[in-house]
């Protein structure tokens, strides 16, 4: 697979755009499933998406055969994703603490200031429920949840994805978890 | 939530993350065992897993490629011949080469517009005219730029009109007349004189040992 994808790098590199729809025609699916769980929404999805082809088509020459391509798509995703979603939040310090409740920063106010009533959740599809619980969550737990749960990777190849030291990546991995099993407690 | 030890939560995260020693494997079961409370959260935290996982598999819009391609940047000329000399440092080297000469000889045709000939005792000059008078004789090569030649005597050598032109008239030369207007004639002038120069040379060496 990585040959594969390597070889139609190097024909793009030459200028060969159709050896680019291949390379998109192999991860479209992975890259838009990360970005839609991301956002939450499909048209997001999709525009992000197809703005993080677009860059690593732009950017090809940056990129270091060494490496696996999918992990430099993949961060140029969840880059340009959580560019999104802070742009859509006011600018709060998200890791300050909140007076008076230890252990509690801003995330969790956050997280319940945007609920839906409990009789509309309960009306929801286990699968819309999970979606939208997902996208409650801060967004550098969210990134973590993402690539962990949904697109199954393992924890060393996140940490190059989201450029963070491992042992973060599981502190944000066990938060998310922690949060998610709180929001989800009455399914 | 009860006060368990620090580190069965921790092994709890580990054994979760599916990365954890036998030895913790152990203790975090043992303590299951016996814990009712850490027993709750662990089956939480997996059902929460499982339904998270669940989210099945989305597949993107069947026409993501073709609209994906149609925002790429169309290939720039530029970064085309960029890669283009990236890539044929050797071809681009000639390249250059071959321009920076061509340059230097054109330059130089187009520098020397100014009017001068080879000097020659009995020649005359009048304005931009080369006149060999009556009754003299020239013996030599003359080379004339930017000027006409009128022989009115005897020419003994061979003769070279850049840019001007040879008055036919009543005197005799004896070699040969070339007459170069243009560029490209200059350009061959140049290069032919530079073999023969380089030939003599060659000879030279050759006669020089004896």
């Amino acid at each position: 697979m990585d040959a594969l994808v390597n070889k139609r790098i190097a024909k793009v590199m030459k200028g060969d755009q159709n050896a680019f729809a291949e390379i998109v025609e192999l991860y479209q699916h992975q890259l838009y499933q990360i970005c839609y769980r991301m956002l939450g929404n499909k048209h997001e999805a999709e525009d992000i998406a197809q703005e993080a082809f677009m860059r690593a088509y732009v950017n090809i020459h940056t990129f270091d055969q060494k490496r696996k391509f999918s992990t430099w798509l993949y961060r140029i995703a969840t880059n340009l994703c959580i560019d999104r979603i802070r742009k859509k939040k006011p600018d709060y310090h998200l890791d300050a603490e909140v007076r008076g409740a230890e252990g509690l920063d801003m995330y969790s106010k956050i997280a319940n200031d945007d609920q839906l009533p409990e009789e509309e959740l309960m009306r929801m599809e286990v699968q819309e429920r999970v979606q939208y619980e997902i996208s409650r969550l801060p967004d550098k737990y969210r990134a973590a949840i993402v690539l962990k749960y949904i697109e199954e990777l393992p924890l060393a190849e996140i940490s190059e994805i989201l450029d963070l030291p491992l042992g973060t990546v599981k502190t944000r991995i066990h938060r998310g978890r922690e949060a998610l099993r709180k929001q989800l407690s009455n399914l | 939530m009860k006060a368990c030890p620090e580190n069965i939560v921790h092994a709890m995260n580990d054994y979760l993350d599916g990365d954890i020693s036998s030895t913790d494997e152990a203790t975090l079961k043992a303590h299951l065992k016996s814990c009712s409370d850490c027993q709750k959260l662990y089956h939480e935290l997996s059902k929460t897993i499982a339904f998270v996982q669940s989210a099945s598999h989305i597949q993107a819009p069947s026409d993501f490629v073709q609209k994906t391609m149609a925002r790429l940047p169309k290939e720039k000329k530029k970064a085309n011949v960029q890669r283009w000399f990236k890539q044929h440092p050797l071809l681009t080297a000639a390249a250059l080469f071959c321009i920076m000469t061509s340059a230097m000889l054109f330059s130089n045709f187009n520098n020397e517009q100014q009017f001068s000939f080879t000097k020659q005792p009995n020649l005359v000059v009048e304005g931009e005219t080369v006149i060999v008078p009556e009754g003299e004789t020239v013996v030599g090569d003359l080379t004339i730029q930017n000027g006409d030649l009128r022989v009115e005597g005897e020419l003994h050598g061979d003769v070279t009109i850049v840019n001007g032109q040879y008055m036919a008239s009543s005197g005799v030369i004896t070699g040969e007349i070339e007459e170069i207007d243009k560029a490209f004639e200059w350009l061959w002038y140049t290069i032919k004189s530079g073999i023969k120069e380089a030939a003599s040379i060659f000879d030279n060496s050759n006669v020089q040992p004896e």
